[in-house]
């Protein structure tokens, strides 16, 4: 049962309904929640954390058209660094096309077309800039797909391919490197026997952390998931739940996924997205007690709005 | 938040659940008034039946608290319910305990106007006893009021009228001080009409509860502990 506490929060804001939109500065204000009687909390100092996070990266009056479809629509948000937030919405709703904003997936199809700005700070970059290289982004935002894609190469490649990549030349560095993304998704102690043999003969679970560690190799600043554990059973979806718990120790996580539990388990801050619009931005906890939008309510509960 | 929030679902099946579950509860609440008119009823009214009408009820009514309490659970289990049915199932899985005990009062309460008929009747016929009684019941009923229509108002005035109560018990306690001072041989029946009115003032506190649990399920807003005052701020405020 979650435990009740008095709400021990700096609070500056005023109280009252929270508009759609500052009028200022166009960004979805955050209803630091609390401002109630008392404040469900489920575990203060961890919520603490994560709103005195820093901001990691910004999505600005950011657009996105495919063609003549627009699919994202003035999304205005804020992504704490080393906090994991997810992005839940009905299909269709634009979550994986926002994802894929932020590491440049989208470069290859043609007619695609991005307006706005998605700033990645402290260096203030804007990501979706003409000029900015997607290589390099990739290299500071990595991705971890729907099904698990490893290359059909061994277990040790996979992982050092990316340094490999950078010009990593040292073996020792590479063994060293290899080691640790494997120990940091998890997997080090399943594989290190067998580093030789081919990836594709690891279990879909295990294939999908060895494409999180393929990612960790290059020591990103932020992960991207698209629904990592659609493909798993409820074992390996456990495992990888708990290694994204894990990683917020060390980098930005951005999860999109369909299952609302999961949302709810995994992540600090939750976007509820509808139609290429984001309807509401809070702290997950909240999202999923007592939601400030009733699209949003509808959406979790499982009714038609 | 309204009552037809309820339904809506995707899965007719869950709305069903829902919806059934809520009835389960008001039934649940309108036995345990029912005991707890006929308890009171006994005490100005002197009826050798009370006892057994009552306990008859009580077993209704524990029946209902575990088919409730089954039925929440294995909702928790497989809908993961969240938001606003997340809240309907906390409130009611809690609403069910305090009205239980409402009936467990109640029952004592009858059991000891049982007692009471076999006795000399003082002069008022208990009157304060009745008032004490009628305003419990009335909370008790204007609680339920309140579930069946998530009318957070009403709630609301329920919660205020528990200062009333603590007055009323106040009263009477010194009272039958006062009684029990002047003749000794009036303690035996003094004592019984503390205990009587110890059980109301008991069940205005759960229906307050209830109330509480009321506000929470229809606001997400947690009002226990919290000064009568404060709430009434919370309530007008618009939700933030």
């Amino acid at each position: 049962m979650e435990q009740l506490v008095r709400n021990k929060m700096p609070e500056s804001e005023p109280r009252g309904f929270a508009p759609a939109t500052d009028i200022d500065t166009g960004v979805i204000p955050m209803r630091a929640s609390g401002r109630g009687v008392m404040q469900v909390a489920v575990d203060e100092t961890r919520r603490n954390a994560a709103l005195m996070a820093p901001i990691k990266a910004r999505a600005e009056s950011l657009d996105f058209y495919y063609g003549q479809l627009k699919a994202l629509k003035n999304i205005n948000m804020e992504i704490r660094e080393k906090q994991v937030t997810a992005l839940i919405g009905p299909s269709g709703c634009g979550k994986t096309t926002f994802l894929r904003c932020f590491n440049r997936m989208h470069d290859l199809t043609p007619g695609t077309r991005y307006e706005g700005r998605i700033m990645l700070l402290p260096e203030d970059i804007n990501l979706v800039a003409r000029n900015i290289d997607p290589i390099e982004v990739r290299m500071r935002i990595g991705m971890v797909f729907q099904k698990p894609n490893p290359f059909p190469k061994s277990i040790f490649e996979n992982v050092a391919y990316g340094l490999r990549i950078r010009g990593v030349r040292s073996q020792i560095r590479i063994q060293e490197e290899v080691e640790k993304a494997l120990r940091g998704a998890a997997l080090w102690d399943e594989v290190k026997d067998r580093l030789s043999s081919s990836a594709l003969s690891l279990s879909g679970g295990q294939q999908q952390r060895l494409c999180i560690a393929r990612a960790l190799a290059t020591s990103p600043e932020m992960l991207l998931f698209d629904e990592p554990t659609s493909a798993l059973d409820p074992i390996a979806t456990a495992r990888i739940e708990e290694l994204i718990a894990s990683l917020r120790e060390q980098v930005t996580v951005l999860i999109v996924t369909h299952n609302m539990q999961q949302a709810a388990r995994v992540s600090d801050y939750t976007a509820f997205m509808y139609l290429g619009d984001l309807i509401e931005f809070d702290e997950t906890t909240r999202i999923f007690t007592n939601p400030g939008q009733k699209a949003t309510e509808d959406y979790i509960t499982g009714r038609y709005g | 938040m309204s009552t037809e929030g309820l339904s809506h679902h995707i899965s007719s099946r869950y709305n069903a659940d829902l919806e059934r579950l809520r009835s389960s509860v008001l039934e649940m609440g309108g036995l345990v008034e029912r005991q707890l008119t006929q308890a009171i009823g006994g005490i100005t009214e002197p009826d050798a039946r009370v006892m057994v009408r009552v306990a008859q009820e009580e077993l209704r009514v524990n029946q209902l608290e575990r088919s409730i309490d089954e039925d929440c659970s294995r909702i928790l289990a497989t809908r993961g319910p969240t938001a606003s049915d997340l809240r309907l199932i906390i409130t009611i899985l809690k609403t069910i305990t305090d009205l239980e005990r409402i009936g467990d009062e109640g029952e004592k309460v009858a059991g000891i106007a049982a007692r009471l008929a076999t006795r000399e009747r003082p002069h008022n016929r208990y009157r304060e006893l009745r008032n004490l009684g009628e305003l419990v019941t009335g909370m008790v009923h204007d609680t339920l009021d309140a579930f069946a229509r998530y009318d957070t108002r009403l709630a609301l005035e329920v919660l205020r009228r528990d200062r009333t109560v603590d007055e009323e018990y106040e009263a009477i306690h010194r009272q039958n001080i006062t009684f029990m001072m002047e003749d000794p041989r009036s303690i035996r029946r003094a004592l019984d009409v503390m205990w009587v009115v110890r059980s109301m003032e008991r069940i205005g506190d759960h229906a307050k509860n209830i109330c509480e649990y009321l506000i929470y399920l229809v606001l997400g807003k947690d009002v226990r502990h919290t000064k009568i005052e404060e709430i009434e701020r919370e309530l007008l405020a618009p939700r933030g």
